[in-house]
């Protein structure tokens, strides 16, 4: 418990201070497999299989989610040429 | 042919198609003047040709004809349709209209040479005919509306006809305003009328009037609703400012529609719902109240008005007044009566006034007239015929119906009274008197125009005076014309009170005395230099002011409601409602917008570790939110 809510926060710290965006993408992924981690040891203690079907749901929307933001970040990289997050500001009110 | 009286009715309309369509400047000018006036007098001409011969068959069978055209609407199983209705009175009415009408249309062809707007003026008058007729031969009150109301826009348009003069077009709109509030109390009765009948046809609620009023309505607010539309329509108290207005309209519209036709729709209307009043006793005792008040304060007013067609516009509404007094006292074949004789000198005297102004280049004021007699004898001569007449000298015209109006006003059993009879009385020696001093002011004594209008003046042509002399024949005759005995099997006259039938012919003999003291006073006052006159103004200045500004009604009503309406509209529905409420709200609402907008626009910084915070945030909110309500 206390390592996935580690990581859960590790994640969260890296996803808010860092900039680059492959590092965020990565720290994300942190996030997801802390709250894993802790479906997997639920799972454990209450003798049931619910969590770790959960587990495997999160599995394939991690991956569906990475094959999307994967191509997205490559296509902003391709635009600016940069992996920096704050360039990507047009939008801003 | 089977439908003659839509024939009567459409062939107006015609006139008014092919003209408007083709003789304006809207339409090109594809044909010229005198095609269109061709056109604008032979068609109503046509008209009075079907009337007559409608007449004869009429007069042949002695059945009223009906035809019921086309049905316009049907609700609930009730029909409303657009049918025609041609018995005694509206024969008489059409006659009177497309009659007097052709004449005004043929006078016109000659008054209205060279002005620029010719043809528009002829298909308004045209119009006016159309819908005079679809008001007159109307089987239904709802027809009849149609028309009242279209009357109502043609009179509008030809008021309004020099549109280009504020003051003109404002006369326009004056009385289109001030009809359209008799034309509420119209709708209202007519509301009433079908809720108790079921059917707007005049003959059948005549007919179902005939076995005693239905519970389900009071004929008296009935009759005081319709009588507010009469009101409007022949411009009586407190509804009668804005005829004189109207005379801003060219002079034989103001003798068709404002003297001869349309001002009497109001006077046809009471009478063609006689049994309706037959049966509210107060209605008609309210209007014969009515009538007498408007008949003695409009003639007031004219014994001082100094514009020729102010003078005739005032008598027009103390006459109507006359009427409606004859209305009251239950003697609707009189009032009738009284309408066509009315139709032929008024319109004689408005041509006449018409030919004046037409002899002196557009001059109305009769201050500055005088010594026209040998300069425009034909004018002079017919003008004279019809004045003598509207005063009441035997034996023309205006004395007999006025003469058997101021009987029954006295001696009927509906209503006649002593009051009634003295004020209409003493209406009758004003009329004379104003009437001879308009005469003597215009025509006789010495001259007192301008050296340049005076060199113009000219009798005017022969189209003109042709139709002076038609209607001051008319004028001299029509009394003999038995009207109200044509018109009693229809329409009986009332009961006479038995204690006062010996006296009429003394009551004749006031009425004489009376139209002959009116041209005395008028001669003495007005002959001579005119000192006399000016001598009595002076002794009685404030009342002669009060006269002049026509008892200060206009002022009145711009002051009770004219003011508070423009303050309303302007503090309350402008500034306040439009201004302050709606206009408020909506930029109001963009405001926040804005500044809501400006709120979360600093949220949206473009960064994305902020949005994660904002996520964290919100999932932390979130989870304290669920954990104090789960």
């Amino acid at each position: 418990m206390g390592l996935s809510l580690a990581l859960f926060a590790i994640g969260l710290l890296g996803l808010i201070v860092r900039r680059n965006l492959l590092v965020m993408l990565m720290c994300m992924e942190l996030m997801l497999n802390g709250v894993n981690l802790s479906l997997v040891t639920f799972a454990q203690r209450s003798a049931t299989l619910d969590g770790a079907v959960m587990v495997f749901l999160s599995f394939i929307v991690a991956a569906s989610e990475i094959a999307i933001a994967i191509p997205i970040v490559l296509l902003l990289v391709r635009r600016r040429r940069t992996l920096d997050a704050g360039a990507f500001n047009e939008l801003k009110g | 042919m089977s439908n003659l009286l839509a024939w009567i009715v459409l062939l107006p309309l015609a006139g008014f198609v092919i003209n408007g369509v083709l003789g304006t400047r809207l339409g090109g000018r594809r044909v010229g003047p005198g095609v269109v006036g061709l056109l604008a007098c032979a068609l109503p001409l046509l008209s009075f040709a079907l009337t007559v011969v409608c007449f004869a068959q009429l007069a042949a069978s002695g059945a009223p004809r009906i035809e019921a055209s086309y049905t316009w609407a049907e609700i609930g199983g009730r029909r409303l349709e657009i049918g025609f209705w041609f018995d005694r009175l509206s024969a008489v009415m059409t006659l009177v209209v497309t009659g007097v009408g052709s004449l005004i249309h043929i006078y016109s062809t000659g008054y209205m040479k060279g002005d620029d707007g010719h043809a528009r003026y002829f298909a308004y008058l045209n119009l006016f005919l159309f819908f005079m007729l679809l008001l007159v031969l109307g089987r239904s009150l709802l027809v009849m509306f149609v028309g009242w109301e279209g009357v109502g826009l043609a009179s509008y348009l030809l008021i309004g006809f020099w549109f280009d003069d504020p003051a003109k077009a404002a006369a326009g709109k004056k009385a289109f305003v001030t009809n359209r509030i008799g034309d509420a109390g119209f709708l209202l009765g007519m509301f009433l009328l079908w809720h108790a009948f079921g059917t707007l046809d005049i003959d059948r609620i005549n007919a179902g009037l005939a076995g005693g009023v239905p519970a389900a309505m009071s004929a008296s607010l009935v009759g005081v609703l319709l009588f507010i539309g009469a009101c409007g329509k022949s411009a009586q108290i407190p509804l009668h400012v804005w005829l004189p207005d109207a005379m801003a309209g060219p002079t034989p519209v103001s003798a068709l529609i404002h003297a001869a036709t349309m001002v009497t729709a109001g006077i046809y209307l009471v009478a063609r719902m006689s049994p309706l009043y037959l049966q509210a006793p107060e209605a008609s005792q309210l209007i014969a109240a009515v009538g007498v008040a408007t008949a003695f304060f409009a003639a007031t007013i004219a014994v001082v008005q100094t514009d020729i067609k102010k003078v005739l516009a005032y008598s027009t509404v103390s006459q109507l007044g006359l009427m409606f007094v004859a209305l009251g006292v239950g003697a609707y074949a009189v009032a009738i009566f009284h309408v066509v004789t009315h139709a032929f000198f008024k319109a004689c005297l408005f041509l006449g006034s018409g030919s004046v102004i037409h002899a002196l280049g557009g001059e109305q004021d009769i201050r500055k007239m005088g010594g026209l007699a040998r300069r425009i004898p034909v004018t002079f001569g017919t003008f004279a015929v019809a004045t003598a007449a509207i005063a009441g000298i035997p034996p023309l015209a205006g004395f007999f119906s006025k003469d058997e109006i101021l009987w029954f006003a006295f001696a009927s059993s509906r209503g006649g009274a002593v009051w009634l009879w003295a004020l209409a009385t003493l209406t009758a020696l004003l009329t004379a008197f104003y009437m001879f001093r308009l005469l003597w002011l215009t025509f006789f004594g010495a001259s007192r125009m301008d050296p340049k209008v005076e060199h113009h003046v000219h009798e005017s042509p022969p189209s003109m005076t042709g139709v002076l002399a038609v209607l001051a024949l008319l004028s001299a005759v029509g009394g003999f014309i038995p009207v109200a005995h044509y018109l009693e099997a229809m329409l009986p006259l009332p009961e006479l009170q038995p204690a006062r039938q010996s006296l009429q012919g003394l009551l004749v003999g006031v009425a004489v005395v009376v139209g002959f003291a009116g041209l005395a006073g008028a001669a003495w006052l007005y002959g001579g230099d005119g000192s006399r006159a000016r001598a009595m103004g002076e002794r009685f200045a404030g009342l002669h002011r009060v006269l002049s500004g026509k008892y200060y009604v206009d002022e009145f009503y711009e002051a009770v409601l004219g003011r508070p309406l423009r303050w309303l509209s302007d503090r309350v529905l402008l500034k306040f409602g439009d201004r302050t409420l709606i206009d408020g709200t909506l930029h109001g609402l963009a405001a926040t917008a804005r500044g809501a907008a400006g709120v979360f626009g600093a949220l949206q910084s473009g960064s994305l570790q902020r949005y994660a915070l904002y996520v964290v945030l919100g999932l932390l909110a979130a989870l304290a939110w669920s954990l104090r309500h789960v």
